[in-house]
This record gives C-alpha cells, sequence and structure tokens, in this order.
C-alpha cells in the first residue's frame, strides 16, 4: 500500500510542473497587465515604465516562470498589487478561513447525505425513497445564490439565529471559548448552505451503490446464513456500497474549496472564493496566479487523497 | 496437405512492478504453440481457464500482439497481415465468439451484421450482397423474415447460427471457433454442434475448436491438442487422446470429466483419485525446474506429448 | 424412509406486468435424510426459483408462492422473514453458483464462515473461531489459519468453493440446497468438489438439493433425480433409473444430446422447436407435445398428471408410452 501512496505522490510532480506552466502561460495572454489599474490621468508613463521595467515584465517568458516559480517553492507569490500586501499572507488568512467553511460543510454534507441515501436505496421505490429524491432534485435544481438569499434572509434576518456577514464576532477576544465559538457560528450558515447544495450527488450515488449492492450474491449468501436485514445492510450493503463514496471524499473536499466563491460572496465571508473574484475585478495578477496554482494544487490533492482511502478501505487494492 | 502453419506462437504479457513500474516479469499466456492446419479438418484446442487457448485462438486471427512466432498461410508468412484490412488472410479466416449477443452491435440490423464482411471483402453489387445474405441464411437455416430484426429479437442459438453465419459469409477456409456453445443449453448446443458440422462437410471448413469441454472436443474434431500454462502438453488424433493419453496432465483432466452412467460412478472415482494421487507424486517428472511442460516428442506420426527426454529424469 | 422436506403442489408465480405467471406449477417433490436429490433442466424451466423459495430467498415483492412446503410439521409457504432467518444457514443451508461473487469481498474469510453462526449457535468468540478452523479443515483447505484471515479474492476458484461449503455446513444443518455448485469451476476442480460434497454428505448423513443443468454432474452424485421442463417434474427416478431407462421424451431427448466421451460421433439429438416463454406457456395439456409434434394427439393425456411406471420411478403424461424419435419413425 506504501509502495501505492509513494509511487501517487510521485506521479503528481510532474502534472504540478504542467499544472503551473499552463497557469503561467494564461496569466501572460491576459489582456492588460497589473499597472493598467493604477493608470490615473495624473501617472507618469515614465514611471510605469520603470515599474514594468523593474518586475521583470520585458525578461524572456522562462526567465519569468523561473522567477516565478523559484519565488513560489519559498511561498513568495509576489505582492497584491490592490492591497499592497505580500500574496502569501493574504491567502493564508483567507486559505484558513475557507478551509474551516469546507471542512464543517463536508461533515455536514455527509451527516445529511449518508442517511439519506441508504434509505432511499433501501425503500426504493417507496414514499420514503420518492420523498428523498424529490428532496435532492430540489436542491439540485436551485442555484446557489438563491438558497444562499433565501436562508440568508430566513434564518439571518427573520429569524436571527446566524449572523449574516463575516468570520467572528467583533467582540470576541482571540483565544477564549467564545471567540472559537463566534467563529463557529459564523460559518454554521454558510456551511449549511453548501451542505444542502452538495448532497445531492452523493445521495444519488449512494442511493444507485445500495440498490446494486442489493442484488449482489453476497447479500443472497449473507440472507442465506440467516442474518437479520438490518445486519445484512449494516454488515454488507453499506459496506460495501460506501467504498465508492469514501473515494468521492477527496474530491468534494476539493469541490467545496473551489466552490465556495458564491457562497463567500453573499455570506460577506472573507474566503479564497471572495479574493479571487475581487482579484479578477482588479486585474490583481499575481493572486489570481497564485490561486489558480493553488486550486490546481487542491485537485491533485483530492485525487491523491481519494486513492489513499481506497487504497486503505478496498483488500483488493490493499492486499495484491 | 496443411494449408497454414502457427510456428512457435508465443504471446507474453509483461508484469509492471516494483517502484517505477517498470517490467520486472512476464505472464507467458501463449509459450511456443505450433499447429498446422489441413483442409476440411477439426482442431480441438482443450485446457482448464487461464491455459491459454483463447488467446492462441485470438493471437492467430489478429486480436492479440504476438510476441514471437509466425504465422503461414498458402506458405507465405503472415505474421505481420494478420491486422490489416482487406488481405486474405483477414478474408479466410474467421472467429466465432462465444458470446454471440456482445460480439453483434445490438443497432446493426441482421442485414447489415451479414453484409458487413461481404462488403469489406467482397466487391458485390447491392443486388448480389443481398442474394449472398439470402443464401447465408438459408445455410443457418433462417428465412429471410430476419433481415431487418436486431440481435435482441433472437434467441441464443439462433445468435450463434447468425455468428456462424456471419463468418462463413466470405467462404473462408478456417473458422476459429472460441467456446461456440459453452452459453447454450444442451439441446441448443446440440442444434448448433450438428449444424457446425454439416456446414464443415459441405463446404470443406476447417475448424479450431476452443473449448474446456472434452466431451464437445471430442464429438466435433479430428484432432486435439491440451493446452496447460501456454504451452501444448499433449497433441495428437482423437484416439491417442483419449485413448491413449501419455501425459499426465491429459489423464487428470480426461478422468475428471463426469460421464452420465451412474452405474460405474464407484470405480470412476476410484480412478479419479488414483489419477489424482498420480500426479501429486509424479507430475515433477513432467514438468521442468520452472513448472513449464517440456517440449514435444513424437510418439506416432500423429501423437505428440511433452515428455522429458529419456535419461533427462 | 426418513423424510426431511416435503414440497407439496407448490405453485411459484411470478408478477409480470400485474399478471401472475406461474414458473414453478404444481411441483410435489421430497428429500429424504443423507441422499441427493437432484433437480436438473435447461435454463428457465424453474429450478433455481424453486431452490431459492423454500427458504424464502426469493423476491417476495413480485413472487407468490402458493401450496406447501413441509418442514418439521410446519408449512414454510407461511413464514416470515423471522422465521426463516431461524432456519436459513441453520438447519439449511445453501451454496450458490458462482463462488467469487457469493462471498463478500471487503470481509476476510474467516468473519464470514463465523457470521452464520453468531444468529445460531450458542458459541463465544474462541469456540466460534476454532470452529471456523475446524471447519476449513473438513472442507480440505490447506493452512487454515492462514486462509481465515484473507480476502475473498486471494483465494482460487476451487477454494472459494470450499469455502461457500464451509458456510453452508457452519451449523451441522440437516439440509444443503447447492445450486449449480460447480457450474463455475473447471472439470477437475469439479470433480474435486463433488467428492467433497457426497463425502461430506455421507458423514453428516445431510440430505442435500442439487440444483444443476450438468446430467453429468447428476450422474456422478445424484440418488434420485427429478427432471423439469417448463416449471413441471415431467420424470423422477432414482438415478441408475433415469439414465438406464428414461421414459419421458424430454429426458430422452436430452440424453442424446450430450456429446458425450463416450459415445461415437454422429448426429446429436435435436429437440424440435424451442422453451415457450413464461407467458406463451400452454397451461392446459401436455407442455412437451409442441416440442414432439409427430406424436399424435391421442396419445397425451388432457391433464397429464405424474404416473408411478415402476416402485419410485414417476413420469408425467402418457405420451412416453407412444413416443419414438422422429428419424425412427421416419425410417419405419
Amino acid at each position: 500500500m506504501w509502495k501505492i501512496i509513494v509511487r501517487r505522490v510521485l506521479v503528481m510532480i510532474p502534472q504540478l510542473f504542467v499544472l503551473s506552466l499552463i497557469v503561467f502561460i494564461m496569466a501572460k495572454q491576459m489582456p492588460g497587465d497589473p499597472f493598467t489599474g493604477l493608470i490615473t490621468p495624473e501617472t507618469d508613463p515614465n514611471r510605469i515604465e520603470e515599474l514594468r521595467q523593474l518586475s521583470g515584465f520585458y525578461d524572456p517568458w522562462y526567465v519569468q516562470y523561473y522567477n516565478w516559480m523559484t519565488n513560489a517553492f519559498q511561498g513568495d507569490f509576489g505582492q497584491s498589487y490592490t492591497y499592497k500586501v505580500a500574496v502569501s499572507n493574504l491567502i493564508g488568512e483567507r486559505a484558513f478561513n475557507t478551509f474551516w467553511l469546507a471542512f464543517v460543510s463536508t461533515i455536514l454534507v455527509y451527516v445529511i447525505a449518508i442517511p439519506l441515501g441508504v434509505l432511499a436505496g433501501r425503500y426504493q421505490e417507496r414514499i420514503m425513497d420518492k420523498t428523498i429524491v424529490l428532496y435532492s432534485f430540489i436542491s439540485y435544481a436551485i442555484p446557489t445564490f438563491v438558497l444562499g438569499l433565501i436562508f440568508l434572509f430566513v434564518f439571518g434576518y427573520q429569524l436571527q439565529w446566524f449572523p449574516t456577514s463575516g468570520t467572528v464576532s467583533i467582540h470576541a477576544e482571540r483565544g477564549t471559548f467564545e471567540y472559537v465559538w463566534s467563529k463557529f457560528h459564523h460559518l454554521l450558515l454558510p456551511a449549511i448552505t453548501y451542505a444542502v447544495l452538495g448532497t445531492t450527488g452523493i445521495i444519488q450515488y449512494l442511493r444507485t451503490e445500495i440498490i446494486d449492492a442489493k442484488m449482489q450474491d453476497y447479500v443472497k449468501t449473507a440472507r442465506s446464513k440467516g442474518i437479520p436485514m438490518n445486519k445484512v445492510y449494516s454488515r454488507h450493503i453499506f459496506r460495501n456500497s460506501l467504498l465508492p463514496i469514501a473515494a468521492f471524499l477527496g474530491f468534494t473536499i476539493t469541490g467545496l474549496l473551489g466552490g465556495s466563491i458564491f457562497i463567500e460572496t453573499i455570506f460577506g465571508f472573507p474566503g479564497m472564493g471572495q479574493l479571487f473574484v475581487s482579484s479578477i475585478g482588479s486585474r490583481d495578477y499575481s493572486v489570481i496566479t497564485a490561486l489558480v496554482l493553488l486550486y490546481g494544487f487542491l485537485a491533485l490533492l483530492g485525487g491523491l487523497l481519494s486513492d489513499i482511502i481506497m487504497s486503505i478501505v478496498d483488500p483488493r487494492i490493499r492486499i495484491d | 496437405m496443411s494449408f497454414m502453419q502457427i510456428q512457435d506462437l508465443c504471446v507474453h504479457y509483461p508484469i509492471r512492478g516494483g517502484f517505477f513500474n517498470t517490467v520486472i516479469d512476464h505472464i507467458y499466456a501463449v509459450d511456443g504453440i505450433s499447429l498446422s492446419f489441413d483442409r476440411g479438418k477439426a482442431y480441438g484446442l482443450v485446457g482448464e481457464s487461464g491455459c491459454g487457448k483463447s488467446t492462441t485462438g485470438k493471437a492467430i486471427i489478429g486480436l492479440e500482439k504476438i510476441t514471437s512466432g509466425k504465422v503461414f498461410y498458402e506458405g507465405q508468412d503472415v505474421t505481420n497481415q494478420r491486422r490489416k484490412r482487406n488481405s486474405a488472410y483477414n478474408r479466410d479466416i474467421q472467429m466465432i465468439f462465444q458470446d454471440s449477443h456482445s460480439s453483434m452491435n445490438p443497432r446493426k440490423r441482421v442485414l447489415d451484421i451479414l453484409a458487413e464482411p461481404i462488403r469489406n471483402f467482397m466487391s458485390l453489387s447491392p443486388q448480389e450482397e443481398r442474394k449472398r445474405v439470402n443464401e447465408l441464411l438459408e445455410i443457418v437455416g433462417m428465412n429471410e423474415d430476419v433481415l431487418l430484426k436486431y440481435p435482441h429479437e433472437f434467441s441464443g442459438g439462433q445468435k450463434q447460427r447468425l455468428g456462424i453465419a456471419r463468418a462463413v459469409a466470405c467462404n473462408p477456409k478456417l473458422i476459429i471457433a472460441d467456446e461456440p456453445v459453452s452459453a447454450l443449453d444442451l439441446s441448443v448446443q446440440a442444434q448448433v454442434l450438428n449444424f457446425m458440422k454439416d456446414i464443415q462437410e459441405e463446404y470443406g471448413l476447417s475448424y479450431l475448436f476452443i473449448s474446456h469441454d472434452l466431451g464437445v472436443v471430442k464429438h466435433m474434431c479430428d484432432y486435439i491438442s491440451v493446452m496447460y500454462k501456454g504451452r501444448i502438453v499433449e497433441s495428437g488424433t482423437r484416439q491417442d487422446i483419449y485413448e491413449n493419453p501419455q501425459h499426465i496432465y491429459t489423464s487428470r483432466l480426461l478422468s475428471a470429466i463426469p460421464s452420465i452412467d451412474p452405474e460405474t460412478r464407484m470405480e470412476r472415482k476410484k480412478i479419479r483419485q488414483q489419477v489424482e494421487l498420480n500426479y501429486l507424486k509424479k507430475q515433477h517428472k513432467y514438468y521442468d525446474e520452472h513448472g513449464k511442460a517440456y517440449p514435444l516428442v513424437d510418439l506416432s506420426p500423429t501423437h505428440k506429448a511433452a515428455l522429458a527426454i529419456a535419461g533427462r529424469e | 424412509m426418513n423424510k426431511l422436506l416435503s414440497v407439496k403442489q407448490l405453485r411459484i408465480s411470478f408478477r409480470i406486468r400485474d399478471t401472475f405467471y406461474a414458473a414453478v406449477d404444481n411441483v410435489s417433490l421430497s428429500l429424504h435424510k443423507n441422499e441427493i436429490l437432484a433437480i436438473v433442466g435447461e435454463s428457465g424451466c424453474g429450478k433455481s426459483t424453486l431452490a431459492t423459495s423454500i427458504v424464502g430467498l426469493h423476491h417476495t415483492n413480485h413472487t407468490k408462492v402458493e401450496g406447501e412446503i413441509l418442514y418439521r410439521q410446519q408449512n414454510l409457504v407461511q413464514f416470515s422473514e423471522n422465521q426463516f432467518n431461524k432456519l436459513r444457514g441453520n438447519t439449511i443451508g445453501f451454496i450458490f453458483q458462482d463462488p467469487l461473487s457469493a462471498l463478500n469481498p471487503l470481509m476476510r474469510i474467516g468473519e464470514q464462515i463465523a457470521e452464520g453462526m453468531i444468529y445460531h449457535a450458542r458459541l463465544n468468540k474462541t469456540e466460534r473461531a476454532d470452529r471456523v478452523l475446524q471447519l476449513l479443515e473438513q472442507v480440505g483447505i490447506p493452512d487454515p489459519p492462514r486462509v481465515v484471515r484473507q480476502f475473498p479474492h486471494q483465494l482460487s476458484g476451487g477454494m472459494r468453493q470450499r469455502v461457500m461449503i464451509a458456510i453452508a455446513l457452519a451449523n451441522k444443518p440437516e439440509i444443503i440446497i447447492a445450486d449449480e455448485p460447480t457450474t463455475a469451476l473447471d472439470v477437475t476442480i469439479q470433480a474435486q468438489i463433488l467428492d467433497l460434497l457426497k463425502e461430506l454428505q455421507a458423514e453428516t448423513q445431510t440430505g442435500i438439493i442439487l440444483i444443476t443443468h450438468d446430467l453429468g454432474v447428476v450422474a456422478e452424485v445424484a440418488d434420485r433425480v427429478a427432471v423439469m421442463y417448463a416449471g413441471q417434474v415431467v420424470e423422477e427416478a432414482p438415478v441408475e433409473i433415469l439414465f438406464g431407462s428414461p421414459k419421458h421424451p424430454y429426458t430422452r431427448s436430452l440424453l442424446k444430446s450430450i456429446p458425450q466421451a463416450n459415445e461415437k460421433q454422429g448426429k446429436l439429438e435435436v429437440i424440435h422447436g424451442i422453451v415457450p416463454s413464461l407467458m406463451k406457456l400452454p397451461r392446459e395439456g401436455c407442455r412437451f407435445a409442441p416440442r414432439i409434434p409427430w406424436i399424435d394427439d391421442s396419445a397425451h393425456e388432457k391433464e397429464p398428471v405424474l404416473h408411478e411406471v415402476e416402485p419410485g420411478h414417476f413420469v408425467r403424461c402418457t405420451c412416453w408410452r407412444h413416443f419414438d424419435f422422429q428419424e425412427e419413425v421416419q425410417l419405419t
């Protein structure tokens, strides 16, 4: 198993290289340059030219790429032109917020989706199944911002159960329990919204897996041993159906990290998604390239995570 | 006179492993098989699952890459022509598969399924093509009504007959039949086997009959080769193999065939267990140090077996 | 005779578009202690349906079971899932066709064998583990302590089927139902598994119902045979009689269509026509009549029943008395 994992990690190296190259080339192809945003009628064209020289704008592309990569390896993605702080600091703070959001969302997704998927699969074609499928279709059909706004309006403004923006109450002091609670309280509503939207795929997938597994011969064997139906589900059907879902986990996390743009914008939650949107607006190249690279890296990491989970849970992969 | 020879055919698959996924070993799926085919004769290739009999068939027709070895057809080396379209070899050597259902495109009508080889290999006018298709249906005992039907509308036996019709469309010389009746019920199997015999006599076809069912092979074939782990352990006429088996593996295989005579089953069981015991005790004499069968030794003009040459034991 | 199980006038119907069609129709059979009863027939004859519904493993939603399955003075047809669970794996064991798909790929062999004992036997954990090792030994698996910790994919086909047999034997059942237990195996392995089954059966006095399409397998191990055609038993006899002097036209035709290793090459017998589908099955008269059209209608009974033609030998319909193979008819 370790061999599989190490080999899998090694394969990621060329993937990362290609990814960074693509990101770099795409960034270079974008119209304008970072200084376009700084130009006001009072700006001296010579000054802009000087800045361009300084930032290596006229170097050959491979020199620029090399510089960018070596810096990136040291965690230096340059300066944000709009925020005037190091990109790594800027992203670091936001990534932390987004990470927690994604983490709580993932847990909620699975907490909601697994029982619903199992119930739908087990009581296939019954009322229970039909209701769950209806729910999953509605949540699939509803656009993120619509559900986000509804939740914000109902639970945030009307019922006042949750705060409506930010990540922490300004009154909470760092390090206290109150601070942690406040953080959690702030990300709960976006996380729920997220989870509700993210369950569809897993419910449907798990439902089909369960229906599939029910027909398998080993289930017949289990029943022929006289095992009660509930135990047949928990020991045989559930375990086998969960296998592909477990492999899904890696991708789910990546998907949540990457797909946070709308949610963060709607809930005024300062995370990576929100930063991404605002950086595109202001053509903050260094932030954009760093973020795209990060998202790409996370996608690869998600794949890796899925493979690792798979090789742990499936003895057919674990033991050759 | 044999019209086709297979010489020392090998199909090896690499096993990748180690840290960098390099080739560390090979699976010797087919490891030095030689066969030759006479016109109008049926050849059987038997063995247990995984012995490489299907791979041999696929390699001969060009569905598997050959690692080494040669295929001669009508005196010519056709080893590299096997995968070319429109070669005479591809026209004259045809194949029938075990699962006739999945070997037919479900979206094509019978007419198109049967006409496809004709279109590929014979330049016929549409009228002539239609005439040929009707002939084919007549050969397999079906009427013209079926032309516009789709494969799923037929029973297993009918589909297998259509598979045979497709194989004989271009007047082939050799048909490779890979377990053609294993998926069929007994009475349907009998029908297909009878039919295959009929067309063999009528058109002077040769068969390479690949099967795990020793009863079927005995019924159908003049010459039989027994395969074990990619190699032929014994080959000969039907009588050579069934009445005078020389290799211990052949004996073991034959003793395991169930017979429909319940009266003698106790004796058969004793013989079977005797053979099995013998096999466990003596098998090392029949395989070399790597567990492979020895090269074939001529025992009579027709009979060969993979025995250790005397004095080497 | 010690009757273990008797099936009386059993009818099993499937629902197809709101109509029920009987796949097993009016079948009566009994199984005695220490015997192997083979049920043989071609695909779709109802043999597997019969086997699975005896212990209630059929799809209850789409299936209707009528008649009697008597076991220990109880009618299993009226059993609930909970009542069945007390029998299954306990006094009635089951062996399936494909041992790879019949074993859970994610569970260790030992666990899969021990599982059945949890619900039926009063054994503690160590006793169960000992029993598992003992069972593996009994079915001829080398090195049981290692195999216990292995997963199904690590074993060969023959070894997997031995594991299935161990599962069936776990609680020392009175009855084992084996549904095509050797169909997925090579001939040499098949011979080993059949010998094993026969030996275990003699040792434990179990009654085995063997479902198969292979007449060779029947001849090797069965004591009594029931031949099924289109949902009905058409002939039932002790094995020597069935193969020695078969009576029903279907049995005789089947035997003549085997490409047997011992016989001369010649034409194999082909049964005229095809097996009718469930929905088109003739429900009146002799079901085999359309397959032997050269036999006069008057030869068949109006409502064919099983006749006892000699002790223990039953044949359905009277057509067998007038039956000759078509070629023989044409010759005379």
